[in-house]
């Protein structure tokens, strides 16, 4: 135990020497303070709201949430339009005049794009995924986008699930989510 | 045989919580109904501070008001919050936030140690701003430093859909939502980390691509 611990230890001083200078090596840019660190593996992940609920199937729901953003799209776009697909068998394109793949190939890499100059919203019929406030009613957007085709009008029963509003108010102040019931 | 008995009730009993959270923000089943199950995220520009930006983490869904009473955040489990300023889904600054004895820490926004799956909490590193957790039924308790403010508590799931109806939708007994709809959120709660920062410590101006995650101590 305690020999292989050594063996594991020159192995990374090994490798950490033939880095040097070229690469940073470990986790504090070649420093060799002798600083310890907490380290945390990654368990659930979340951009966009629903993403993971709606096109992720069953048995790839924990694989996303520990597969990194910049690899999403590779791994689940193909998968996302088959679901997309089957949720929407008559889907050609959507309000933002998305295909079935650019739309898969969009949402596949679950992270969501915050604007820092002004108005941020999921969609507010201006802006388009500018951020995600509290009030927004995504759901409604996202089934929008998945059923109602190119001009929004399709499908109506699938389009609106008719709960637009939080039940509670929303605080003007930090932290501006509403007491607990 | 008594003891038999007793296992079996037990696991009758785990298996009717595991169903009754089954559609807990209904993620995936390694974190539903834990600790780390995140719930929702939110990122908007600041009500009260135009300049400011809200990042919002929930976690925990569908708390009772009796069990929000007694629910924690977990010290093991810590939040972050992932900025990308380049647009290639890999996170350029990070804010993580960890709890312990009633306070949550919060760190940055800060370039991480390291990126992907494994983060680092370095043991130099101080806290930016700290706060008490807020208790259930408290006032919200408000930590600040600087512009930067932060939150740590129970709060309303913000969060509303017919998620019922939707359910009836995927299994093929509906072909329609419901109008009214009935939100399958109302009367619960969630824990929620809010942080809000300046504009200026996460990219100024411009569009960031924003993720949360939540991390296990190993």
């Amino acid at each position: 135990m305690k020999k292989t611990y050594i063996n594991k230890f020159w192995a990374v001083a090994a490798v950490c020497t033939l880095a040097l200078g070229t690469l940073s090596c470990g986790d504090d840019d070649g420093e060799m303070t002798p600083e310890t660190s907490t380290t945390y593996v990654q368990e659930d992940q979340m951009g966009r709201p629903a993403i993971n609920t709606v096109f992720v199937s069953a048995d790839q729901k924990d694989n996303f949430n520990t597969t990194v953003p910049s690899a999403q799209g590779a791994a689940f776009q193909s998968a996302f339009q088959a679901k997309l697909l089957a949720l929407n068998p008559d889907y050609t394109t959507n309000l933002l005049t998305f295909s079935a793949a650019a739309f898969t190939g969009a949402l596949a890499t679950d992270v969501l794009s915050v604007s820092l100059d002004g108005t941020t919203t999921f969609y507010d019929g201006t802006n388009v995924l500018t951020g995600r406030a509290l009030a927004d009613d995504v759901i409604t957007v996202e089934l929008i986008l998945i059923f109602g085709g190119p001009d929004a009008t399709e499908k109506p029963g699938l389009t609106d699930d008719n709960v637009s509003a939080n039940d509670k108010a929303f605080l003007s102040t930090f932290p501006y989510l509403a007491t607990p019931w | 045989m008594k003891r038999k008995a007793v296992i079996t009730l037990g696991s009758l009993a785990l298996i009717a919580t595991v169903y009754l959270f089954a559609a807990d923000h209904i993620d995936a089943p390694g974190v539903a109904s834990t600790s780390s199950d995140i719930t929702d995220f939110y990122a908007f520009q600041s009500p009260e501070t135009s300049s400011n930006v809200v990042f919002v983490a929930n976690l925990q869904g569908l708390l009772s008001p009796s069990a929000s009473a007694s629910a924690n955040f977990d010290e093991n489990v810590m939040i972050e919050f992932n900025i990308d300023n380049t647009g290639d889904a890999i996170e350029d600054l990070v804010i993580q936030c960890t709890f312990k004895d009633g306070k949550v820490y919060v760190y940055g926004p800060m370039s991480p140690t390291r990126t992907g799956l494994t983060s680092s909490i370095v043991s130099s590193m101080t806290a930016t701003a700290t706060a008490n957790i807020t208790a259930y039924g408290a006032n919200a308790t408000v930590g600040t430093s600087g512009a930067m403010k932060v939150f740590a508590g129970p709060r309303d799931d913000p969060f509303f859909m017919d998620f019922a109806q939707y359910g009836e939708i995927i299994a093929g007994n509906a072909t329609s939502f419901n109008s009214p709809g009935s939100d399958t959120f109302a009367g619960t709660n969630v824990m929620s980390v809010v942080v809000e920062v300046p504009k200026s410590t996460v990219g100024g101006s411009g569009t960031i691509n924003t993720w949360v995650t939540s991390n296990r101590k190993q």
